[in-house]
């Protein structure tokens, strides 16, 4: 910032200031406004922000700090000592369960927490891409949760109920899942087409209807039921249909994370290189001009929220068969499904940015397991942080604002209003 | 409807019949028809005998009703040729381009529904006071919920955050009343939590132009989080200091108490019921008969017309958001101070999305929203009912009732369903 001109001290008086002659910005400034207030920028820095708001909160319910802070006039060190250890401790914590741990002897145990962040990404990347193929449409997907329940159910259906060859039932088993998934959500895109019904509210509903449906099937003997029990919970899976270990028993990562890969580039190339993916991505740019031009909207709704529904699915089903084989119960979503919404805000509906903003919540919720365990602030922080990085994205001028960061693209936009007003007058 | 009408009056007048535009809306007589197979699916094939007892008056009542023994096949069955009749009324009556009348379609209902409770309580005994008393609790939350929805979205903004308007009142007026030990310091605290979450949700709707249903999903989380949060980390220590409200007495009235069947349920309540009572009428008198109603549904219908004639939107908007959290909030004191005591982690169990559920199938109604409210309360009360007494219909079945007449009522099927024109769109004053 040093280096601009000093009557722009200020970068909020850059709106009201008309730059018609003399305040032609240079292209390194061009660049540095791009990287200052550009869409990396804020995403970085609500993470940051969400953070700190975080930390405040630990360092506010923390004991010691509330016992420091009552001499905090006679020895106000002590309570800026205690606020330190409290907020330094929580996320030393935080990325020793989600990255490398340290304390561990050699590097194979060390690096176990990343593959455990990696591990709990899985579901996120896969129902974050769900959600974000919605968005690229103009739909909201809120029936995370349902898409992902009906979905494990199916596949956890197969994966305990069939008995097929090795590899075999693992395929079938994940297409069965995800197709259960494209129904539940292609359900809300074939209301939406035929009968304009609010795809908000019906996803919502569908969620609730998964759930009990799901939980109605996993206490009835004879379905999902695990035989000879009376708990609502299913059979463990059968060794065929789960995903395979990635690097071996002593890690909980397993192929799941491999095919979730695969989507995310079949997503990229769907949005960014087919027919279809134009279609889509003009059908969410602007519905009655995708109309006039010729492209059936309705049908646009349908099969997005098909896909969706899949795509969400396949979260349902990395569950099922790779993070939790030994039976699931109606908890098996674990939140994914909204979590899922959050991914996608923050990866911005992009597949490759849905990719690392699944990673990051995935460190996100297995560093708060051990954050809870090692220093007792209790893994809803996590849930704090994640909306606290929604609201901040969702809303640039607020970041821009707390930091006082240039408007992209505000001098363009200036000259181009400017300028067709000058020709009327003529 | 009105050309219809018009027409047929025309016709009445003129000797000459030119053209009658016959309207023919088959949707009633094929719901009833549909309703009317499932009776005999339900009552004759999984035909159940026995005698249902049901219990008019409680024990404390002054003036005592007698017990009303019903004979199972004899109720099914006239119920089920009822129902047929009153499916082939319907189809006459659409056959000759008339609409079936609302009491028809009440009338059917009500015979449904106590053919089933008879059916599925065979044998035993079900307390309809209790059962209604229950239904009236379980809708308290909700129907204020919903009347936070109402407000909001009749203004323009989509509520999606009861939920947190909710669980951030139940959450404060936990604190609150157990600290001073007064539960009405509880209620004013649920209020001002409530409308700290509107607060936001407006400064990010309206200021920030952020589309509404993010922001409400989102700060569902956020709420959810910040109480668990707090409650793991503060309240469960100090349960008795900080989670332990006293609640609010009920306060019988003093004759309209004693009414059979009536009393109990609607004049044996707590406070909250009786502002809640209060609130409703108070909402639809200001909603349709005030300037103040006209303004915030002009607001929400065309923002444009209404900032033309000097109305300021986003000012509107953003009081109005607020003081439907307010009342969401007030609702949300009700889990705390009224029913269940102390708070726990997400109590509110999604209490606020079946409020929004009320809000579209009650039509953005004040009135319909709190029928809707006690609809969806009295299906999970009869679900409490009958898990008791043992019934043959899953628990699951009852419970996700609410959320498919919700689906059916957005796709059509019961009526038309339309939201304020400008409802979940940003005004931006260009």
């Amino acid at each position: 910032m040093s280096d601009h001109k000093p009557t722009k001290g200020k970068a909020t008086e850059l709106v009201e200031t008309p730059m018609l002659d003399d305040a032609e910005p240079t292209r390194s400034q061009q660049v540095i406004r791009e990287i200052m207030g550009g869409t990396a920028m804020i995403s970085v820095l609500a993470v940051l922000l969400a953070l700190l708001v975080g930390a405040i909160l630990i360092a506010l319910t923390d004991k010691t700090v509330q016992a420091a802070s009552g001499y905090f006039f006679s020895r106000p060190g002590d309570t800026f000592t205690a606020i330190w250890n409290a907020a330094s401790g929580a996320y030393t914590a935080l990325f020793q369960g989600s990255i490398y741990n340290f304390k561990r002897p050699d590097f194979a145990s060390g690096i176990r927490p990343l593959t455990e962040t990696l591990t709990f990404a899985t579901p996120l990347i896969a129902a974050g891409l769900g959600v974000a193929i919605a968005f690229r449409v103009g739909l909201f997907n809120i029936g995370g949760r349902g898409q992902m329940l009906v979905a494990a159910g199916a596949a956890g259906y197969v994966g305990f109920a069939w008995h097929l060859p090795f590899g075999i039932h693992v395929l079938v088993a994940v297409l069965v899942g995800m197709i259960a998934g494209a129904i539940w959500g292609g359900i809300v895109g074939l209301l939406k087409a035929t009968t304009g019904a609010h795809e908000v509210i019906v996803t919502i509903m569908l969620n609730y209807v998964g759930f009990y449906l799901v939980g109605y099937l996993l206490r009835t003997p004879g379905l999902l039921q695990a035989p000879g029990s009376t708990n609502p919970k299913s059979a463990p899976m059968l060794d065929t249909a789960v995903f395979p270990d990635l690097f071996g028993p002593q890690y909980n990562l397993h192929w799941g994370f491999i095919v979730v890969i695969i989507a995310t580039a079949l997503m990229w190339y769907l949005i960014n290189r087919s027919s279809m993916g134009f279609k889509f991505r003009a059908v969410g740019e602007n519905p009655n001009a995708a109309r006039v031009a010729g492209i059936h909207v309705k049908k646009v709704y349908v099969y997005a929220m098909l896909i969706s529904g899949a795509l969400v699915g396949l979260a349902g089903v990395a569950q099922v068969l790779g993070t939790v084989t030994t039976g699931f119960s109606s908890g098996i979503d674990a939140g994914v499904g909204f979590d899922a919404i959050t991914v996608a805000l923050l990866g911005r509906s992009k597949p490759i940015g849905v990719f690392f903003a699944g990673i990051l919540f995935g460190a996100l919720k297995a560093g708060g397991y051990s954050m809870q365990a090692a220093q007792g602030v209790p893994i809803d922080i996590v849930l704090v942080v994640q909306s606290l990085i929604v609201l901040f994205i969702a809303a640039p001028p607020l970041v821009r604002a707390i930091f006082r960061l240039p408007i992209p693209g505000v001098v363009k936009k200036r000259r181009t209003r400017v300028v067709p007003k000058v020709e009327v007058t003529k | 409807m009105s050309t219809v009408e018009s027409t047929r009056s025309a016709t009445a007048r003129s000797p000459r019949v030119l053209e009658r535009a016959a309207v023919r809306n088959w949707k009633p007589p094929i719901g009833f028809a549909a309703f009317a197979i499932i009776a005999v699916l339900i009552f004759v094939v999984g035909a159940r005998g026995g005698v249902t007892t049901f219990l008019l008056s409680t024990d404390s009542d002054i003036i005592q009703l007698p017990a009303v023994f019903a004979d199972v096949t004899i109720v099914t069955t006239v119920v089920i040729v009822l129902l047929f009749l009153a499916a082939a009324a319907s189809a006459y009556l659409s056959f000759r381009a008339r609409k079936t009348p609302l009491w028809i379609i009440a009338v059917f209902a009500a015979l449904f529904l106590a053919a089933f409770l008879t059916w599925a309580a065979s044998g035993a005994t079900i307390p309809i006071p209790g059962l209604l008393v229950g239904t009236v609790g379980l809708s308290v939350p909700l129907i204020f919920g919903a009347l936070g929805g109402v407000i909001s979205e009749r203004g323009g903004v989509v509520n999606v955050a009861i939920e947190g308007q909710l669980l951030a009142g139940a959450f404060a007026s936990a604190i609150v009343a157990s600290i001073t030990q007064q539960p009405i310091a509880g209620l004013f605290a649920a209020v001002v939590a409530g409308v700290l979450v509107s607060f936001v949700l407006a400064a990010f709707a309206i200021k920030y132009v952020v589309e509404q249903v993010i922001v409400g999903v989102v700060l569902n989380v956020l709420v959810i989080g910040l109480t668990s949060f707090l409650f793991s980390k503060v309240l469960a220590p100090n349960a008795a200091l900080l989670n332990s409200p006293p609640r609010f007495p009920r306060l019988p009235i003093p004759i309209l108490g004693e009414i059979p069947i009536i009393g109990p349920v609607l004049f044996r309540q707590t406070v909250i019921v009786y502002i809640m009572y209060i609130a409703v009428a108070v909402v639809w008198f200001a909603l349709f008969k005030t300037r103040w109603g006209l303004r915030l549904r002009s607001v929400g219908e065309h923002p444009q017309a209404a900032d033309t004639v000097g109305i300021n939107v986003n000012r509107t908007r953003f009081w109005n958001v607020s003081l439907a959290g307010a009342i969401a909030g007030f609702g949300g004191a009700y889990f705390t101070l009224g029913s269940v005591g102390a708070f726990n982690k997400e109590m509110t169990a999604g209490a606020g999305f079946i409020a929004l559920a009320a809000v579209i199938f009650g039509r953005w109604d004040p009135i319909r929203a709190t029928l809707a409210a006690l609809l969806f309360g009295f299906a999970s009360n009869l679900q409490n009912v009958l898990s008791i007494i043992g019934s043959p219909v899953p628990s699951e079945f009852m419970l996700m009732l609410p959320y498919l007449v919700t689906i059916f009522a957005v796709a059509g099927l019961v009526g038309q369903v339309r939201a304020p024109a400008a409802d979940g769109k940003p005004y931006i004053k260009s």
